[in-house]
């Protein structure tokens, strides 16, 4: 019992440290140019997509080796999202749709490795990313459709009272898709790796604490279910935050429906 | 001094109130999965084709418990 009036002092932990930003050689002031460790996690993931796809398929083999056979599957199965989800014209946007795929998703990944950094985690990065559709999707829908654009916020089927209302509606709705599309990537990621390390601060409770015979086995088993949730919550994030781009792509080519 | 340090607790009493909206995303998540089963079990062979609307859903509602926890953070944090 009288452990437990310690165990206070040694529950201090900080989840969210693990987000800092510190440059990679030595100290001082982060400018734009300073390596820090989020450049060098998201260099790592460019290298490990390169790797994959540049020299895993340098065979191009007919019968693909594992390797090949993996960047194929994911090859596909962005292809055919697009295809379904954008309609035949939407393809030719493919290679930008599938770039932002694989540098999440390879984040996301390598930010699983413990003691790594995820860039994803952060705001600053997914918004680039996120107001990158955003502005990119807008541009193409002026482009291609002209002022038809706008009959994405002006309902030809509602009733014409309704209609200005439910503009403004469409334009509030239009204008923060940039911010949820990029907060919920970075919220997701950043909470699931949080939530981790609250239950790595609970795992060592067996030293400090009678308690800790019950806490330590049940926050490690927690953390390995987590860690298996977070698995999938990497690829189930890069995929919505695919899948949404091509729903926005396609509000630009195809205004009307 | 004693706004300051109402000031402090009410930071940590709205982040807990913020994370209500986190069960509330919950129940929202829930609601789009259960649907889609009940859906899926009634005409399995349509479901696979809506399995993307199922993530859209999923993600929809998600995002708004994601803003619940960013409120948390920053009350936390930032303010």
């Amino acid at each position: 019992m009288a452990t437990e009036a310690h165990s206070e002092g040694g529950l201090a932990f900080h989840p969210l440290d693990q987000f800092k930003i510190h440059p990679l050689f030595g100290e001082g002031p982060i400018q734009w140019y300073t390596p820090t460790n989020v450049t060098l996690w998201m260099a790592l993931a460019v290298i490990c997509i390169i790797a994959l796809f540049v020299i895993g398929t340098r065979g191009r083999a007919v019968i693909p080796t594992r390797v090949q056979s993996v960047a194929e599957l994911a090859y596909g199965f962005i292809y055919r999202m697009v295809e379904d989800v954008t309609g035949h014209d939407g393809v030719k946007y493919f290679p930008y749709i599938f770039t932002v795929f694989l540098f999440i998703l390879f984040s996301n990944f390598l930010g699983l490795i413990p003691g790594s950094f995820t860039p994803t985690s952060h705001i600053a990065v997914t918004a680039i990313l996120g107001f990158g559709v955003f502005i990119a999707v807008t541009v193409l829908g002026f482009v291609l459709n002209g002022a038809h654009f706008l009959g994405l916020f002006w309902m030809k089927d509602a009733p014409l009272v309704l209609r200005p209302i439910i503009a403004v509606i469409e334009l509030i709705s239009y204008f923060v898709r940039p911010v949820s599309h990029s907060i919920r990537l970075a919220g997701n990621i950043m909470a699931g790796h949080a939530v981790m390390k609250v239950f790595a601060a609970f795992a060592p409770m067996i030293l400090i604490s009678t308690i800790g015979v019950v806490v330590t086995p049940v926050s490690v088993l927690a953390i390995t279910a987590i860690y298996g949730l977070e698995v999938l919550v990497a690829f189930i994030q890069a995929y919505v935050f695919t899948i949404l781009t091509c729903v926005y792509l396609k509000d630009a080519l195809h205004p009307g429906h | 001094m004693e706004l300051v340090a109402a000031a402090a607790l009410g930071k940590f009493i709205g982040a807990g109130l913020a994370a209500i909206g986190s069960g509330a995303a919950a129940i929202g998540v829930g609601a789009v999965a259960g649907n889609f089963l009940a859906g899926a079990l009634r005409n399995p062979s349509a479901a696979g084709s809506q399995t993307a609307t199922l993530f859209i859903g999923l993600a929809f509602a998600e995002a708004l418990g994601i803003f619940s926890f960013l409120v948390a953070l920053l009350l936390m944090f930032a303010v």
